[in-house]
């Protein structure tokens, strides 16, 4: 009761100690003010770019598994880098004996110039895909039709292209019947799909040209390829340790891989790169919410210069204080209170000014990050960090004025 | 019995030297005394009244306030017990500028734990008692000198100290309003309220019943005020100055009277 009417008390006084001196008290808190509003627009900002980063995730899926073969060090004198290439005989196998793997399709890369008429582009990648690519990678058929299960077994001369290479190669607005030079061969354009943009640094940038074939006209067109990866989609995106030990199973068999032997292939949940962005996203917050945290510090320097001041401003009174019996720990108390009352009145005008700032930049035209802004967490950690600083910078004084000797303090001049 | 002191001693370090303020005082002030100390500068008088008042503690000898045991305190309980039993007023009457008078006077209940749903009460009633009820939301500034050592009065009060001690609290003031305190401090004393007073002027100390003067931290002298040798003298002193000056004021009338017949025709 006593503790609550006398906190009660401090915290009034300190307010109205604090309003007595507003302008100096202002400048005093400039250091926290300004740490708290770049500790608030610093993590909005990032938590934007983290929800930028993550729709382009959603955009490639987070049931995506990447299978692909690898060459590892311990087993470069035993196999050869074309040998553990996967192979359609293991790609049927791991479809059919792993329960996590819904659909699965090879990805068999080429590069062949294009002929449409006139026009002709050099090199464009040409995938060659089995059906179930259209659900694995989810891209609508904007025209036509998607590859059919007789496109693959009678390995048609039928290809998809993308929106993108009706303009480059001049094509008619519906393309669909039309036929293009591949490779020096004819091939009917059976449809249109839509193309993904994903920023640059995701493997998208200026996409250009894209055409699909189905597999087994891939491998007719260079039967001395091989397969560069398999796209996978699991049944639930919480299936990445499972996927992980069916595939190992079906194909360390397959490949008579002794125990001890590594792995000549590598599975790959995209989930897994979802989280580990998430870690690195995180770690890149902490790092600059850290940097700017100095801030604060320096901040609570100027705190424990103005509390310096204002303690010996007031020697007299404490002096007073303490003898009409107020207990050093009282004094301790009443000076922390104000510390802590200035760097928690920093600490609501930085929040204030951060998050203008973040708003600043949600609604600016062209706005880089429209999803910004600030997390709950952020607000607590910059208000409680203050109070932190408000403490430690605090401290010192106030145990400088609850150590004074009364006697001394009331022949202060 | 209020105040037994047994041969306190205090001795100070300044620097390498030590400073033997207190030599051995042995003082006994009992329930509703009102006492003066006096003393010259260096006498001991101040470190006396800072012992008394609990707010320093003595190198030897025992101090006992109301059976408390006070020489072995430390400064939390020495704290406590200045808020129970002692009200201080000082010279420069020590008022918080920015607070009310009532503010100032409610001081020291913050910090005590008794009195916490009644501090406003009794602040207001301390005010009553040095007649200030009607300047009670005024501030420092705004009052007089006289009315501001009555604030500081009522704070002392306010927690119906044992001891008030008051340390030249007419030092700041002009004589008729240092006569007002003075008074106030005498009806307080009819009230039954122990009064401690340091000062170095005999008329001041002449209102007191007891007089304990102090040299080169001993206790010189210590007689009721009637009996005190040197305060006799200095009253003695004060009705011859009176006496002599009511004598030449008596010759000059006559002679101005004489002067007036003899011009007359």
């Amino acid at each position: 009761m006593i503790i609550l009417r006398l906190l009660l008390q401090t915290v009034v006084l300190a307010i109205s100690q604090i309003w007595a001196n507003r302008f100096r008290a202002v400048l005093t808190t400039l250091g926290v003010i300004i740490g708290v509003a770049a500790i608030i627009a610093v993590v909005g900002a990032m938590t934007g770019a983290e929800r930028f980063i993550l729709s382009q995730f959603e955009k490639i899926g987070t049931r995506r598994v990447f299978i692909d073969g690898t060459l590892p060090e311990s087993m470069r004198t035993r196999t050869t880098w074309r040998e553990v290439q996967l192979n359609e005989r293991e790609i049927h196998a791991i479809v059919e004996n792993c329960p996590s793997i819904e659909k699965i399709t090879p990805m068999f890369y080429g590069g062949y110039p294009i002929e449409y008429g006139k026009r002709k582009i050099d090199g464009v990648s040409v995938v060659g895909i089995w059906p179930d690519w259209h659900e694995i990678e989810g891209r609508s058929v904007i025209l036509g039709r998607p590859f059919s299960s007789i496109d693959e077994q009678e390995k048609q001369l039928v290809c998809l292209i993308n929106d993108q290479a009706i303009t480059e190669l001049d094509l008619p607005e519906d393309p669909t019947n039309e036929r293009v030079l591949i490779g020096g061969r004819r091939f009917l354009i059976i449809g249109v799909v839509e193309t993904i943009q994903l920023s640059g640094m995701f493997g998208g940038g200026d996409t250009s040209t894209e055409v699909f074939i189905p597999y087994g006209t891939a491998r007719l067109l260079n039967p001395f390829g091989h397969i560069n990866m398999a796209w996978g989609q699991l049944k639930s995106p919480d299936l990445a340790t499972e996927v992980e030990g069916e595939v190992r199973f079906v194909l360390r068999n397959m490949r008579k891989q002794e125990p001890g032997d590594e792995d000549t292939f590598v599975v790959r949940v995209f989930q897994q790169f979802i989280d580990q962005f998430k870690s690195i996203a995180a770690a890149l917050t902490a790092i600059l919410g850290a940097i700017v945290g100095i801030s604060l510090l320096v901040g609570g320097i100027g705190i424990m210069n103005i509390m310096l001041v204002s303690v010996s401003e007031r020697t007299r009174e404490i002096g007073l204080r303490k003898a009409v019996g107020a207990r050093p720990v009282v004094i301790l108390m009443q000076f922390l209170v104000e510390s802590i009352v200035l760097c928690l009145m920093g600490a609501g005008i930085g929040w204030g000014i951060g998050q203008g700032l973040v708003l600043a930049i949600r609604v600016m035209p062209n706005s880089p990050l429209p999803e910004a802004s600030v997390p709950a967490w952020a607000v607590m950690l910059s208000v409680g960090f203050s109070m932190f600083i408000g403490v430690v910078f605090g401290m010192f004084p106030a145990i400088k004025a609850a150590r004074l000797d009364p006697i001394v303090a009331l022949r202060h001049e | 019995m209020t105040i037994a002191i047994r041969k306190l001693e205090k001795i100070y370090r300044v620097g390498v030297e030590r400073v033997h303020a207190l030599r051995g005082i042995d003082l006994t002030i009992r329930k509703n005394e009102f006492v003066a100390i006096m003393g010259a500068s260096g006498s001991g008088k101040s470190t006396l009244m800072n012992i008394l008042g609990c707010l320093d503690r003595p190198s030897k000898g025992s101090y006992e306030l109301n059976g408390r045991q006070t020489h072995a305190m430390g400064a939390g309980a020495l704290a406590q017990v200045r808020n129970e039993e002692i009200g201080f007023v000082f010279q420069s009457f020590e008022l918080l500028s920015r607070q009310t008078a009532l503010q100032n006077v409610m001081l020291p209940l913050l910090y005590s734990s008794k009195h916490a749903f009644k501090a406003r009460r009794m602040a207001i009633r301390s005010l009553e008692r040095v007649k200030l009820q009607d300047r009670m939301k005024h501030r420092p500034s705004q009052l007089s000198g006289g009315q501001r050592q009555r604030v500081a009065i009522a704070r002392a009060l306010v927690n119906e100290p044992s001891l008030l001690l008051a340390d030249e609290p007419t030092g700041n003031l002009d004589s008729q309003t240092a006569e007002e305190i003075i008074g106030l401090f005498k009806e307080l004393h009819a009230d039954g309220q122990t009064i401690v007073i340091v000062t170095h002027e005999e008329d001041v100390a002449g209102h007191a019943s007891r007089i304990i003067r102090l040299r080169d931290g001993r206790v010189l002298t210590d007689y009721p005020t009637n009996d005190d040798p040197v305060h006799r003298e200095y009253l003695n002193a004060v009705a011859g100055m009176a006496h002599r000056a009511a004598e030449m004021t008596a010759a000059g009338e006559a002679a101005a009277a004489a002067a007036g017949g003899g011009s007359k025709p």
